[in-house]
């Protein structure tokens, strides 16, 4: 007959035992549709970009409804982050960082956007809203004419004009540099 | 490097014994002024703080725009002035969120995992907490840290202001590599976004260094406890010795990818703005750095025996020496490490000293296992200039007055 004592760390054995998990029991595989829900990102070459489109004109009315209560009348004056102007300040001792000035994609515009703002309500605005507010917010910075606008093929082609003004550091970046 | 001799232990006794004498006189201390005991109070559930001990964070708005209603708040700093050791107590570890603290319920909360990789999953809280885990000490620093002193320093700044944005505790959690075994690997993968379930769904593109690979965990829990809700709860990245804001918060979606995403947090906001108006981009690692926490900025000294102490950590590994200078930065002494250093830790250290009365300035220089050294504000300014926000980790001069007040300096 075993002793108490072996009982015990048999039955303690056994009890890791049966929490001793094997790869395949973690999880599931998600849907395909599950993963679009989720996968909002968006990639400079405009990967990931929904389908539909917006003009400066449509872009300033959502603004003026959504936006403007915290970033000010145009992207200035407001309560919370400027959004335009500010070209030329980055050397200075005053340095501006907006849209215009330094933001180096106009892709990182859609995408957080669609990710964060408006504030409150992160997730809120439509494709077409998100592609129209986009680019009303690049029209405040001179970088889309007044009767221009965006989608999905014209939004990755946008030069932002400090697109050149970063410096990625070697030793974290190194292999995507290289392949440039 | 020391220009005064080592002061014996002798000599320490006879110092602070005069310095007690003018002080608090001796006669006035009785045994017999404690308090008698008696049956102290029932046993509780939670262990709450004395209350002669008053600790607490501050809510910051910006670079000089503090206290703030916590609903302005955007960060959280730390109290190192009253705090010792090297481990940060788990309700004042430091706080940043770009859009508040998420309420997430973990029996609801999933973490995609996806893109580059064999295949994709959809992991529980409780699949993640059945997995083998890992635990590691070491800090988290935001970037912001330091941030108050790029072009002036203001003199009523205290320790907790200046440095208040970096914290050390046990994380517990799994290894980065097990998930991406999970998946079948990702031999075609070089990057890795990070996505959080907050309002802002803030998001990092992470490179898969070997580093990374090797040290990353997705930590559930902090200091043997889950993460508390400011800290992540249920799920976070953690990425030892790499800016904080990598170390993505109520972390819900891993997608694999050949580039940078190139997320508003990795160019808009967390990159370095040099002198020439460039910026420098994927600057991850926290530099060798170093503060001494007392005596410190707004905290007043009288001749006599000083013991100063402070902390030191970096990014690259172990601490390896701490030096404090007492004569702003003209002579060197080691400073003594009180706890053994740990990669990627905040380490205390201390020295023991007697103040003259004389104004000076006093400072701490650490030097890491890479041997890196931390460098002062001249040349660190001379190298980064003054308008990069982030990443400040010059040496910390606190300047003494003849009256004994210790205020923040520039160097
Ligand atoms: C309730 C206030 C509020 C509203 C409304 C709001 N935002 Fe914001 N916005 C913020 C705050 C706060 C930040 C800064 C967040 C941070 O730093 O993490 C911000 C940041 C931004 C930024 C990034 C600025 C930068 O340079 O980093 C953009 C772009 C932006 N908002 C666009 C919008 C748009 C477009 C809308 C309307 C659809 C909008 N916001 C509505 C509060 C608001």
């Amino acid at each position: 007959m075993r002793s108490p004592r072996a009982l015990a760390v048999g039955v303690l054995a056994a009890g890791m035992m049966s929490h001793q998990p094997h790869a395949q029991s973690f999880g599931r595989t998600p849907s395909a549709s599950e993963i679009a829900g989720w996968d909002i990102d968006v990639r400079p070459d405009g990967a990931g970009l929904p389908a539909g489109g917006g003009t400066v004109a449509q872009g300033r009315a959502v603004y003026d409804e959504n936006c403007a209560a915290c970033h000010g009348p145009e992207g200035r004056d407001g309560i919370r982050d400027r959004l335009a102007g500010g070209q030329g300040t980055l050397a200075s001792g005053q340095p501006i960082k907006t849209v215009g000035s330094y933001w180096p994609y106009a892709t990182t515009l859609f995408d957080y956007i669609r990710r964060a703002m408006p504030y409150q309500a992160p997730a809120s605005l439509s494709a077409d809203e998100t592609y129209a507010v986009s680019a009303y917010i690049l029209y405040l910075n001179g970088i889309l004419p007044a009767e221009g606008g965006l989608d999905r093929a014209s939004l990755p082609r946008v030069r932002m004009p400090n697109r050149d003004g970063f410096l990625p550091e070697r030793e974290f970046t190194a292999g995507w540099t290289a392949a440039r | 490097m020391s220009s005064a001799p080592p002061l014996g232990r002798r000599r320490l006794l006879a110092a602070s014994a005069t310095a007690g004498l003018t002080t608090s006189p001796a006669g006035a201390d009785t045994l017999a002024n404690v308090p008698a005991r008696e049956p102290g109070a029932p046993l509780s559930a939670r262990s709450e703080r004395s209350r002669f001990v008053e600790l607490g964070r501050v809510p910051e708005a910006a670079p000089g725009i503090r206290p703030v209603d916590p609903v302005d708040a955007i960060n959280s700093k730390t109290p190192f002035d009253r705090l010792v050791g090297s481990i940060t107590p788990t309700d004042l570890h430091y706080e940043r969120s770009h859009a508040g603290v998420p309420d997430l319920d973990p029996a609801k909360h999933r973490l995609l995992v996806h893109g580059l990789a064999a295949r994709s999953l959809v992991l529980t809280m409780d699949d993640i907490r059945a997995m083998p885990s890992v635990s590691r000490v070491a800090f988290l620093e935001c970037t912001g840290n330091g941030w108050e002193n790029w072009k002036a320093a203001d003199p009523t700044l205290t320790v907790q202001n200046t440095h208040g944005l970096v914290s050390t505790h046990e994380w517990t959690g799994v290894p980065l590599r097990f998930v991406i075994d999970l998946v079948g690997g990702v031999p075609s993968a070089t990057w890795m976004l990070a996505e959080g379930a907050d309002g802002a769904a803030v998001a990092r593109s992470i490179p898969l260094t070997e580093e990374i690979m090797a040290e990353g965990i997705l930590a559930y829990a902090q200091n043997g406890e889950p993460l508390r809700p400011a800290h992540g709860f249920p799920l976070r990245l953690f990425l030892p010795g790499l800016e904080g804001n990598l170390s993505i918060k109520w972390l819900r979606r891993l997608k694999f990818g050949d580039q940078p995403f190139m997320t508003r947090w990795e160019t808009a906001r967390y990159t370095q703005l040099q002198a020439d108006g460039r910026a420098r981009q994927f600057q991850l690692r926290q530099e060798v750095n170093s503060v001494i926490t007392a005596p410190s900025g707004m905290m007043r000294v009288r001749p006599g025996p000083v013991r100063i102490s402070g902390l030191a950590w970096s990014g690259h590994g172990r601490i390896v020496q701490v030096e404090v200078s007492t004569d702003g930065g003209a002579s060197w002494q080691a400073a003594r490490l009180t706890a053994p250093a740990l990669p990627k830790a905040q380490v205390r250290f201390e020295m023991d000293w007697v103040w003259a009365g004389a104004p000076t300035g006093i400072v701490s220089r650490a030097t890491d296992e890479m041997r890196n050294v931390q460098p002062d504000r001249a040349a660190f300014i001379a190298r980064t200039g003054t308008n990069a926000l982030f990443h400040y980790s010059a040496q910390q001069t606190w300047r003494i007055s003849a009256e004994g007040d210790v205020r923040n300096a520039l160097s």
